[in-house]
């Protein structure tokens, strides 16, 4: 089995982030449900507004890809947006979002899911629909306002943040992609039936078995058939559910701290699900040089992953300024406690 | 009453095996004894196991495990007695070689415990206890074992880190066992940071959770000596029970059921605590190790400890426990670890302990605690030298 390739060379031509504004600081959840001051996952997770949403953050971050892409709107023919926080189960929030930035009727606008590799998997098809000459643009998003269980392990790190990517020929690119490979198997480590408000999980059995296998799995079957090995990459980005579990991957796949370090965002936003890895690597694209090559890796519970190497261009130093960047979302921050968040996240019994 | 000797031994990793079912790894410790002891078809199996019921939903082991490993047929039942269950199967087998009634006698230990979440394990763990006037009280396992260490430490006047010995020697150990769960070191600074379970009893107090299977061949010992097969003897086997719920114990820092049961053996052997080469006692929990040691008459009331403050818990040490790790860091699948104990004793006595191998070693003791102490069960091994047949006592 080979990677992929499209047949027409496809580029990232402009991303976009969103982080909302409010943090919770993970001592908050310890104070309230432990009682302890013990070893939190992170230091702190970002809060949707009460009027925030996963439509309502993709527009801001769609809006952003635009600026730096520099294309017209009406010119994409597919908005396609990953997540776990749809707010519909029927009815699409990438065409929601796609009128709302200008988009359309000429396009596609289906929602994905594939826990939180949901947006890769976009991703995935928005190269394939580009680099198949069925289109020039197109847009794919991750992004998700993550429902935390209260009192569950994972409360700690269920975030909201995303980052949308308008793909393009490469010859338009700010980063170039040499080649993507998904592996995907049938493992059951995390879900949420329909009707279920919080997803249930297998305690241990979502690290060996799933995060590690897929992730390590797809990233090293990349880098062998690319012939790259950590040191040929500059930067890499990995799905982060918490601190511990990129950081151990990337080391067994032979990358530094310091490679991994500038799209590590967990710490400070929380595990923003679908848009983990995409997030992520908007950190990068925000502070890589030309030619540098960057290693994308996501993993959704389910499970699998999909990884990527881009090649950045000349052009990413001009079209990187045009939009805030990745750091200032996250640097625009407002404290809040658990009663208020209990409240944003609509966590208190009303009726 | 014949002399009876473990003639083969077998036994899987202890982990956490996603891919490998309670079956899987019960015919693979089986096969193996089998082909230890070159024996194609026992006559008999007792299977030693306590949770596969409630959380394999699978009863009948003993037909079950039987049939696959190949053993339709013979004679097969499952023998529980909580925790303690691996040596009561081993008892089973043992008592059925001693009495004549099978020659050749497969004793396996098997547990499956990773396959369900933490908690639902944990509340399965409850059923070593009094179900009605201690579990439904709300009390975890851990927490029973909690209130033991918290009396003990007032009434003897411990700090938690005094305990920090008996976990840090088992992870020593099992640094050099190959089927250990946590083959790593710790430090007496990790046990003194490590985090609380249930008040003073922390995570690395307690044994962790993890699935296994170990085995043994019985056959009467003049086959063996006949066949000049290495062999080890059960010199001493003797199972003692006492009130399940601590409550209604004379004494809940007194493991009356370790003393009874170790006194019936050390008789039965001809033995005392001072001729033993080592003891594979059942550290579940830190407060258990020093209980038992007390309870065998290797310490004081209360004394216990000290024996870890002051390192003669150490394979050179002049009581060693848990050379291959004990249930801390070899692991503890529950109905397993009595089998795994006695494997473990087995490759002691015989000289194949590899890096822990304890020089000149010719007599040990295995103990299995079911519950909190309700139901403990001691075998007494001794190696068998085919010239004198047995071993003189000064």
């Amino acid at each position: 089995m080979t990677i992929m390739k499209p047949i027409r060379e496809v580029g990232i031509l402009g991303h976009g982030a969103y982080v909302p504004r409010f943090r919770l600081p993970a001592r908050e959840i310890s104070r309230v449900w432990s009682g302890d001051n013990e070893e939190t996952p992170i230091e702190e997770k970002s809060v949707p507004g009460m009027d925030e949403d996963t439509v309502t953050m993709s527009i801001e971050a769609a809006r952003n890809a635009l600026r730096r892409a520099d294309i017209a709107p009406f010119d994409l023919r597919a908005v396609w947006v990953g997540s776990e926080s749809h707010p519909y189960a029927v009815k699409p929030t990438s065409s929601i979002v796609a009128e709302a930035i200008g988009v359309g009727p000429n396009t596609q606008a289906a929602d994905w899911e594939f826990a939180c590799k949901a947006g890769t998997e976009a991703m995935q098809a928005a190269i394939a629909l580009v680099g198949s000459e069925m289109a020039r643009y197109a847009m794919a998003i991750g992004m998700d306002t993550a429902q935390g269980r209260p009192g569950d392990a994972l409360e700690y790190t269920a975030g909201a943040g995303g980052a949308a990517f308008v793909l393009g020929p490469a010859e338009e690119g700010i980063a170039v992609l040499e080649g993507s490979y998904s592996f995907v198997t049938d493992t059951p480590d995390f879900w949420r039936r329909p009707m279920q408000h919080y997803p249930q999980h297998g305690g241990r059995f979502t690290g060996e078995p799933a995060y590690f296998r897929h992730s390590l799995a797809a990233a090293q079957y990349l880098m062998e058939s690319l012939g790259y090995t950590a040191q040929d990459f500059d930067w890499a980005v990995l799905h982060q559910p918490n601190m511990r579990f990129p950081t151990r991957a990337a080391a067994e796949l032979g990358f530094s701290q310091e490679q991994i370090a500038p799209g590590l965002l967990v710490n400070k936003i929380g595990n923003t699900y679908a848009g983990s890895s995409m997030i992520g690597l908007s950190a990068i694209l925000d502070i890589a040089q030309p030619g540098q090559r960057v290693l994308q890796v996501s993993f959704g519970s389910g499970a699998g992953s999909d990884a990527f190497s881009w090649v950045m261009t000349g052009r990413i130093q001009e079209r990187r300024n045009l939009a805030p960047k990745t750091q200032d979302y996250i640097a625009r921050r407002q404290e809040i406690d658990y009663a208020t968040y209990a409240r944003y996240r609509g966590k208190i019994q009303m009726h | 009453m014949r002399d009876v000797s473990i003639i083969g031994i077998g036994q899987t990793p202890v982990g956490e095996h996603w891919d490998r079912s309670l079956r899987d790894l019960g015919a693979e410790a089986m096969l193996a004894a089998m082909e230890n002891a070159h024996l194609e078809r026992p006559e008999a199996l007792y299977v030693g196991n306590m949770l596969s019921g409630q959380l394999s939903h699978q009863e009948n082991l003993g037909a079950l495990l039987a049939d696959y490993a190949g053993l339709r047929g013979i004679e097969a039942v499952k023998v529980e007695a909580s925790c303690a269950s691996g040596a009561a199967a081993f008892r089973m087998g043992y008592m059925a070689v001693a009495g004549g009634m099978h020659d050749m006698v497969l004793v396996c230990g098997a547990e499956k415990m990773t396959d369900t979440l933490g908690e639902r394990t944990t509340s399965a763990l409850v059923a070593a206890a009094d179900a009605t006037y201690e579990g439904e009280q709300g009390v975890s396992f851990v927490a029973l074992n909690a209130l033991l260490m918290q009396r003990y430490m007032y009434e003897f006047g411990y700090k938690r880190e005094d305990f920090g010995g008996f976990a840090i020697n088992a992870h020593h150990n099992a640094v050099h066992n190959p089927y250990a769960m946590f083959p790593k070191e710790i430090s007496a600074k990790a046990f003194a940071r490590a985090k609380m379970i249930a008040e003073p009893v922390s995570l690395l107090d307690s044994s962790g959770i993890g699935d296994g299977a170990a085995a043994v061949v019985l056959a009467p010992t003049e086959f063996a000596l006949r066949h000049g097969l290495p062999a080890v003897r059960v010199a001493g086997s003797a199972v003692a029970t006492d009130a399940v719920a601590i409550h209604d114990r004379d004494d809940p820092l007194f493991l009356m059921a370790a003393y009874l049961s170790s006194q019936r053996a050390y008789a039965q052997a001809g033995v005392g605590p001072g001729s033993l080469d080592f003891f594979e006692l059942h550290d579940a929990f830190t407060i258990m190790a020093a209980l038992s040691l007390e309870a065998c008459g290797f310490a004081e009331r209360g004394q216990g400890v000290r024996l870890a403050m002051e390192d003669e818990i150490s394979l050179s040490g002049k009581i060693p426990i848990c050379t291959m790790g004990g249930l801390k860091a070899r692991g503890h699948p529950v109905g397993a670890t009595g089998m795994y104990q006695i494997v473990e004793a087995t490759l002691q006595l015989l000289g194949i302990a590899g890096e822990n191998q304890l020089p000149d070693c010719r007599v040990g003791m295995t103990q299995n605690i079911g519950g909190s102490g309700a139901n403990i069960i001691t075998h007494i091994l001794e190696r068998v030298t085919p010239l004198s047949g047995g071993i003189e006592w000064s």
